[in-house]
């Protein structure tokens, strides 16, 4: 069998493609928030997560210190540990495959591969989304950079609207049910409540404080909120795949 | 320079954070608290974000043309547009407010 006739794969490179062009986006609000370009290659290279490399640049962008930048950034990537445990169990890499594994363990690889039922499926679909997204994401990444560091003035093009709607899109797909729209209710009031008495980049930590005590407390799902950004199985939502209408925690 | 050091350091743990989900005993994933913490957590920092980008500059609250920003994206998305669309929309829309005379 070829590689593309599985649809694991052929799911994974629809996959990359869609996430790797919104890399473009990263990269122009990257430069005009105020990093360099190496400064935003170094994000999509070695932190490779687009909801904390997006937490990192929305910092520093309102003013917030690096080590607040840090630790949003750092706080948002706790579920890819969450996901690499999931992983792991799916696909038992071994040796240095452990290594890299790791680096490419982000949403959409964990939801393509855990939306797979047969095991040699999982691993190629992991594996595809990965490789294909870090590649395309980083390749994205760059020509935003270098389009956005040629444009001027950000606000005239209209670049810190670009963020907000970033922000929004990637907390949208995490809202489904009442609770997870609670939480987000909760925790977007006690950031308008902190925003005028802390440092820039302080409320959203302690919006995360927050969230971490509702978790920790409530009885909720145990996936709430760990949905893919785009999600690998959405155009089979009509079909019969039920793994399209959960998290990839819900499979994994 | 001082960003680099905090960029490199976040760059570290992201990588630890992934790391150590590969390390630890399969039979941490059946309590269900970590994971929920780690979900509740991903959404409460995103809808913080979101109103951070939108309604703060630095310390102070204002109501300008990211505010439409953040109508144009939420209507986008209700449409099921991709990201891509979601994010040139709100762009578009800032912009076109600030054309208009509203910041």
């Amino acid at each position: 069998m070829t590689l593309l006739a599985s649809p694991a794969v052929r799911m994974g490179i629809s996959i990359s493609i869609a996430t790797g062009l919104y890399g473009v986006s990263f990269g122009a609000l990257s430069v005009t928030s105020g990093l360099n370009v190496w400064q935003t290659m170094a994000l999509s290279l070695l932190l490779f997560s687009g909801g904390s490399q997006f937490a990192f640049i929305g910092v520093v962008a309102g003013g917030g210190s690096g080590i607040a930048a840090m630790s949003a950034a750092t706080l948002l990537g706790m579920r890819n540990g969450i996901y690499g445990m999931q992983l792991n169990a799916l696909l038992h890499p071994t040796g240095w495959r452990k290594y890299v594994a790791a680096q490419l363990t982000i949403d959409e690889s964990t939801a393509t591969s855990s939306g797979q039922t047969d095991p040699a499926e999982q691993r190629r679909g992991f594996w595809a989304a990965g490789i294909g997204i870090y590649v395309l994401w980083n390749l994205f990444t760059a020509i935003g950079a270098l389009a956005g560091s040629g444009l001027g003035d950000p606000k005239q093009w209209g670049l810190d609207g670009a963020a907000v709607a970033a922000f929004l899109g990637l907390l949208w797909p995490r809202l489904k049910g009442r609770e997870p729209v609670a939480i987000a209710a909760v925790c977007a009031v006690a950031t308008v409540i902190a925003v005028p008495f802390v440092p820039a980049g302080v409320p959203i930590l302690v919006a995360a404080v927050v969230a971490a005590v509702i978790g920790w407390f409530s009885h909720g799902r145990s996936d709430e909120g760990l949905e893919p950004d785009v999600d690998p199985f959405r155009e089979r939502h009509h079909g019969t795949h039920r793994a399209g209408d959960a998290g990839p925690g819900a499979t994994g | 320079m001082s960003l680099w050091i905090w960029l490199l350091i976040a760059c570290a743990l992201a990588y630890a954070w992934k790391l150590v989900g590969y390390f630890v005993p399969a039979r941490l994933l059946e309590d269900p608290r970590m994971s929920r913490v780690a979900g509740t957590m991903t959404i409460g920092l995103l809808a913080s974000l979101t109103v951070v980008n939108t309604f703060a500059t630095g310390q102070s609250l204002a109501v300008d043309a990211r505010l439409g920003a953040l109508v144009a994206a939420a209507v986008a998305l209700a449409l099921r547009a991709p990201f891509l669309v979601v994010v040139l929309a709100g762009a578009g829309t800032a912009a076109l407010l600030r054309m208009l005379g509203w910041n």
